[in-house]
C-alpha cells in the first residue's frame, strides 16, 4: 500500500498507541470536549508554588486548561482554588497575576467572595430606598464558586475538578515522585518568569516534552558541546498508567563515541569562548545533566546543569498554547550558584540554546500535515508499549500521554 | 553643541549603528558594542519589578555574547527572520566621568519569511556606557520589554 491508502485505511486511532491521527491536534470541537472530561476530569492540574502565596490573603491566577482560576492562601493557612468568575454575570473575579486581599470583590456589580471563593455578600441586596433589589428567596451562602481539590507536593500545588482523582503521590507514581521531591528538595525561589505563545495545539508540546529521542537530534547545542547525547547513560520512566514520566541523562563517561557519526547534530569543531557558562555544579551528587519530569496533562520540571524550571502549558484555541517559564532557584542559594543558574538559563526558555526549537518545532508539524487530518503521526520507537526503559531512544513516554487521553476522552 | 548634547549624539549615534549590526545580520559585529566585561541581559517590566535576576538571554561577557552568535550560525534551528529596531532619542540619567547611564525606548518589528509581518517587541534599553578610550561602549544593556510574553522563540538578539 501507498502511504495514502494506508492513511485513509488508518483514520483515526489504529494499531494500538503507535499512530496519532493529525486530526487530534485540527479539531477545534475537541477543546471544548478536553476542557470539560479532561481538564476538569481525572487529573492534577499544576497551579502555583506555595512560596508563591505564603501569607494570608496572598493569591495568583492561572489556568485549568481554558479555565481562569485563583489560588488563595486562606485565613487559616490552607490553600484554596476556585474559578476565577463572578457568579452573577460571569466577569473575572481577579484581574492581575498575583496580589494580597482580605476578600474579593468583582468590580462589575460589587459581589463579594471570602478567600475560599465563597459568595459574601452582594450590593443592594436589599434595594435602595425599599426599592428593587433581590427576591427575599435569595440567599448567598446558596452560591459558590467551582472549587478546587487542592494537594501540594514537595511545595507545588496542584488542583482538580474530580472527586475520582486519586492522591497525587499515586496519581505520578514512585518514580516521578521521587524525582520530584529531589529537585524540589529545599525551599524554591521564583527567579524569573517568561511566557513563550506557542502557534500550535498544545498536545504537540506534551508531545515533545516526553519525547526523548528529539533532544539531541533537533537540539544541535546538546549533541555538539556534549551536553545530552543518547549515548550518554541514563533513561526514562513512565508510570503506570502513562500519565507522567521522569527521563535522565547522566554526565558522560567518555568524551568521544561514534552514534552521531555523519548526523547534521555533529559539528566536533565548536567549542564555546567562555565555556563558564557550563561550569556547572553536581549539586545533588547525582551527576544528573539533564532530567525532565512531567505530570498530565500540563505540568513539565526539568534540571539542565543547574537549572530549575517549570514550565506549565496553557491552551489558548485549538492552534494556540501559552507555555508558561517559570524559573526557580533555592531560597538558600550561595551567590556562586545563583550566577551558575543565571548563566545556565541561556540553555533554556524561549531563547535557550536547547529549547528555542521546541517553540516553532509543533508550528512546523502544524504546517506539514494541514491537508491530512486522516493522516497519522508514527511513535514505534522502543516498541509500541508504555513501559520504562533503560535508553532514551524510545517514544515510550509520548504513548503514555496517549494512552491516558485516549483514555480519558473515550477515543 | 554643549557636552551633554554631545553624549546624547554619541549614544544615538551607537544605538544607530547597534541596530543596523543586528538588522544587516552582521551578528558577528554585535558582540564588539560590548566591554569584555559587561552584562547583556533581556528582560521584563514586571520581572524588574518583582526583583526577579534571571533573563531569558544572560551574558557577563563579550566571549559569551559571541558564544551565542556562533549557537545562533551553527547550532540552532530557527526559520529565516528578520528584525527592524526603531530605537527612540537616548534619555540621559546619569554621567560621572567615563561612566554614562542612559535609557532608549526601542521596538523591533519582524518580518519572516513567509512574508508575515509582527510588532514583535517593545521596550527599552537601560544601558551603562563607558568611554573606552574614544568609543562608547556597554558596560550593560538591560533589555527590558514592556511584556513577559514572546511570540514563538526569540532567536536574534534584540
Amino acid at each position: 500500500m501507498d502511504q495514502m491508502s494506508i492513511d485513509a485505511a488508518r483514520g483515526s486511532w489504529p494499531k494500538g498507541l503507535t499512530r496519532v491521527p493529525f486530526q487530534v491536534y485540527q479539531d477545534p470541537s475537541l477543546l471544548e470536549q478536553e476542557q470539560q472530561l479532561l481538564f476538569e476530569g481525572p487529573v492534577w492540574n499544576f497551579l502555583c508554588i506555595e512560596t508563591d502565596i505564603p501569607n494570608p490573603g496572598d493569591w495568583r491566577t492561572t489556568f485549568v486548561g481554558r479555565m481562569p482560576v485563583v489560588v488563595v492562601r486562606t485565613d487559616a493557612g490552607t490553600i484554596a482554588g476556585f474559578e476565577n468568575r463572578c457568579l452573577h454575570r460571569g466577569s473575572l473575579i481577579c484581574l492581575d497575576n498575583a496580589g494580597n486581599a482580605k476578600d474579593f470583590t468583582c468590580v462589575y456589580h460589587a459581589w463579594r467572595y471570602d478567600l475560599s471563593g465563597n459568595l459574601k455578600s452582594i450590593a443592594f441586596r436589599k434595594g435602595v430606598n425599599g426599592k428593587g433589589g433581590m427576591p427575599d428567596s435569595f440567599n448567598p451562602d446558596d452560591h459558590a464558586t467551582r472549587k478546587l481539590r487542592i494537594e501540594t507536593i514537595s511545595g507545588l500545588v496542584f488542583g482538580t475538578f474530580s472527586d475520582a482523582t486519586p492522591d497525587i503521590e499515586s496519581f505520578i507514581g514512585p518514580e516521578v515522585s521521587a524525582a520530584l521531591r529531589k529537585t524540589a528538595s529545599r525551599k524554591l525561589q521564583v527567579i524569573g518568569r517568561f511566557t513563550e505563545v506557542l502557534p500550535n495545539n498544545w498536545k504537540l508540546y506534551a508531545e515533545n516534552v516526553r519525547d526523548t529521542y528529539h533532544a539531541s537530534l533537533l537540539h544541535v547545542f546538546f549533541a555538539t558541546f556534549r551536553i545530552n547525547r543518547l549515548s550518554q547513560g541514563g533513561g526514562v520512566s513512565v508510570s503506570e498508567t502513562g500519565a507522567c514520566h521522569v527521563s535522565t541523562t547522566l554526565a558522560p563517561t567518555q568524551e568521544t563515541d561514534s552514534a552521531y557519526d555523519g548526523m547534521r547534530s555533529v559539528d566536533d569543531g565548536l567549542l564555546l569562548s567562555d565555556p563558564t557558562m557550563l561550569d556547572a555544579e553536581d549539586e545533588h551528587g547525582d551527576r544528573v545533566r539533564q532530567q525532565i519530569l512531567s505530570v498530565f496533562p500540563s505540568f513539565a520540571m526539568q534540571r539542565t546543569y543547574n537549572v530549575m524550571a517549570i514550565r506549565q502549558f496553557v491552551p489558548r484555541g485549538v492552534d494556540k498554547t501559552d507555555l508558561n517559564w517559570i524559573y526557580l532557584g533555592y531560597a538558600d542559594d550561595t551567590p556562586e550558584l545563583r550566577r551558575r543558574r543565571l548563566k545556565q538559563l541561556n540553555l533554556a526558555g524561549p531563547a535557550g540554546f536547547v529549547s528555542m526549537e521546541d517553540g516553532c518545532i509543533g508550528n512546523f508539524v502544524e504546517r506539514g500535515s494541514v491537508a491530512a487530518p486522516k493522516g497519522v503521526s508514527l511513535l514505534e520507537m522502543g516498541g509500541g508499549g508504555t513501559e520504562s526503559q533503560d535508553t532514551r531512544a524510545t517514544e515510550t513516554a509520548i504513548r503514555g500521554f496517549w494512552r491516558v487521553w485516549r483514555g480519558i476522552m473515550g477515543q | 553643541m554643549s557636552p551633554a548634547s554631545e553624549t546624547l549624539f554619541r549614544i544615538a549615534a551607537l544605538n544607530a549603528d547597534y541596530a543596523a549590526a543586528i538588522d544587516d545580520d552582521r551578528l558577528e559585529d554585535w558582540p564588539a558594542f560590548f566591554l569584555e566585561e559587561c552584562l547583556y541581559k533581556i528582560t521584563s517590566a514586571d520581572n524588574l519589578r518583582d526583583g526577579n535576576e534571571a533573563g531569558i538571554v544572560y551574558a557577563d561577557s563579550r566571549a559569551m555574547l559571541a558564544d551565542r552568535v556562533l549557537a545562533l550560525r551553527r547550532a540552532n534551528i530557527y526559520e529565516r527572520q528578520m528584525y527592524r529596531h526603531i530605537v527612540g532619542t537616548p534619555r540621559l540619567t546619569g554621567t560621572q566621568a567615563a561612566d554614562i547611564t542612559a535609557e532608549t525606548p526601542f521596538l523591533v518589528v519582524r518580518t519572516m519569511r513567509d512574508g508575515r509581518i509582527d510588532l514583535f517587541v517593545a521596550g527599552r534599553y537601560r544601558d551603562r556606557l563607558y568611554d573606552d578610550a574614544g568609543a562608547l561602549r556597554f558596560k550593560e544593556r538591560i533589555v527590558i520589554c514592556d511584556s513577559s510574553h514572546f511570540d514563538t522563540l526569540v532567536a536574534i538578539p534584540l
